[in-house]
């Protein structure tokens, strides 16, 4: 008799489950030599703590009523439960805070989409460096963290969080109207975006702005064709990668969007030609620390840690 | 052979999708000649029913591929980016029943709820809560006019480009939903990783004008 268990969720047997340790041993020890303390948040937490966090991804897809009937929701990340651990247990410390993690996490996910609804995530926080210093730290960490995991063909895509959002307001698009259209670059949906923005009635050099501009991506001359704080911080970024010998992993993608709702800045992805979907990614979120305590400047990365052992055997397999 | 793994429609929209790689210099000739063979490597083009397009583009077994705005809805959480509306394969996503005075009302009175049949479950919810109607969503894989005849639904929701099946089971469109037209998309990394030739493409697409 077979005993089912819940789609999107999934056993891990022995060959597999070696690999697995190996491959974060690999990390942890990268994240550690960089001086990034290891640190672990329990699996459930009150929601509206983590709701302080991020109001729509706080819940993540599943919650349980504990034995008083407070209401408890399965995390879906790691970077919302440490920032309320930062704020319980680090309020004092000044100076800047490395902290690494591996822990699953669990999101709903649609039926039948292959995607996991529990997932192992790896990755560091970086809590109390401002601006390009702090972003280049992290992406120069992932890099070469997955480097010392085996990984030889993998990229950094890119963008900024602000960066449409900037574009919109500087071309006079009214309040109302934004997040429509960001809805749209959201959801990829380029002709959508397009028909929208023509509604719109701009100024001709503004309205094909809006409209290349998910298109733009590639290496650092993409930065030319924009202007604005956003851009600015790209090439800052840009330029103290190359000081850590990661520039050209890097693809600029100036329509790039992430799904959590709490970045303020940089985003990036991480990708392998061997993997069709993104192995993680991650990106400054310099407001998340000041909804559970003292305000400071912040970034992160989590990986997919199952992900990157996808990319590991096909670059294994050449 | 092309950079480019494409996922193509078999169905309503193969003849105009194989004419446009044709204007692109893809090689169609074999894919024209051999309706049986799927996957053809030398151009890069694998076939696919339409509504399977987003999945294998979404899993990155195809780079780009050309599908109707009607799967794109129907499977809203698809991961895929659409680069470009291709302007062919225009119809109607639509209500209909069959003829006669109101036949929605009916039901909405006296049951509360109509049963609708449709290969679109979620356009269909989606189109009867926008307008403050319960449905029961009959979900059909094919032949979707029959249902209303047989008792099974009391009205459709589909797919018309010239009405003539419509009429020809004595049903009647009543409203219109949503056009859809074929669009071009991408798999997101492929989208990055693989971004000269895929703006190659929708460089040279945009420049064939209609």
């Amino acid at each position: 008799m077979i005993h089912p268990v819940p789609p999107g969720t999934r056993d891990v047997l022995p060959d597999e489950m070696r690999e697995l340790r190996t491959l974060t041993l690999r990390l942890s020890e990268a994240f550690e030599a960089a001086g990034y303390g290891e640190v672990s948040t329990p699996s459930i937490e009150y929601e509206e703590v983590l709701r302080l966090g991020d109001r729509s991804s706080a819940g993540a897809g599943f919650r349980l009523f504990d034995e008083r009937g407070k209401i408890l929701a399965l995390r879906s990340d790691a970077t919302i439960p440490i920032a309320r651990l930062v704020a319980n247990r680090f309020e004092a410390v000044d100076g800047p805070l490395r902290l690494s993690y591996f822990e699953n996490a669990y999101r709903a996910v649609t039926s039948g989409s292959g995607q996991a609804r529990e997932f192992l995530q790896g990755g560091v926080e970086l809590i109390g460096v401002p601006d390009a210093d702090g972003d280049a730290e992290v992406i120069g960490l992932v890099v070469s963290a997955l480097e010392g995991a085996g990984l030889r063909r993998h990229r950094i895509g890119l963008g900024d969080a602000m960066l449409y959002r900037d574009l919109l307001a500087a071309s006079g698009v009214a309040d109302g109207e934004r997040d429509a259209l960001l809805g749209l670059l959201w959801r990829r949906d380029l002709p959508g975006l397009e028909a929208s923005v023509d509604r719109l009635g701009l100024a001709p050099e503004a309205r094909q702005m809006l409209v290349e501009l998910p298109a733009l991506r590639g290496g650092v001359e993409v930065l030319d064709r924009v202007q604005g704080v956003a851009v600015d911080r790209l090439r800052a970024l840009y330029e103290l990668l190359g000081e850590r010998g990661v520039a050209d992993r890097v693809i600029f993608d100036l329509g790039m969007q992430r799904e959590l709702g709490y970045y303020t800045g940089t985003i990036f992805e991480v990708y392998d030609p061997a993997v069709a979907f993104a192995l993680g990614g991650g990106g400054r979120y310099d407001e998340l620390l000041g909804r559970f305590g003292r305000a400071r400047p912040a970034c992160g990365a989590g990986l997919d840690v199952t992900r990157v052992h996808m990319a590991q055997l096909a670059e294994e397999r050449g | 052979m092309s950079e480019l793994v494409i996922a193509v429609p078999r169905g309503a929209l193969l003849a105009e999708a194989l004419d446009l790689l044709d204007r692109l210099d893809i090689d169609t000739a074999e894919i024209r000649s051999n309706d049986r063979r799927l996957f053809f490597e030398e151009s890069g083009v694998l076939t696919v029913r339409p509504s399977d397009v987003p999945t294998y583009v979404e899993a990155g077994a195809a780079d780009v591929g050309i599908t109707g705005k009607d799967v794109l809805l129907e499977q809203a959480d698809r991961d895929v980016y659409e680069l470009l509306d291709l302007g062919f394969g225009g119809c109607r996503m639509i209500v209909a029943t069959r003829e006669g005075d109101d036949p929605l009302g009916e039901p909405l009175r006296r049951r509360g709820l109509v049963r609708v049949a449709t290969k679109y479950p979620r356009i269909a919810r989606d189109h009867f809560a926008a307008t403050g109607r319960q449905a029961e969503i009959v979900e059909v894989k094919g032949s979707v006019e029959l249902a209303p005849l047989t008792g099974l639904a009391d009205a459709i929701v589909d797919l018309t480009a010239t009405g003539r099946t419509l009429v020809e089971n004595g049903l009647v469109e009543r409203e219109p939903i949503v056009e859809s037209t074929a669009r071009l998309i991408a798999n997101p990394v492929a989208h990055k990783l693989k971004a000269r030739a895929i703006d190659g493409m929708v460089e040279r697409i945009r420049g064939l004008g209609p």
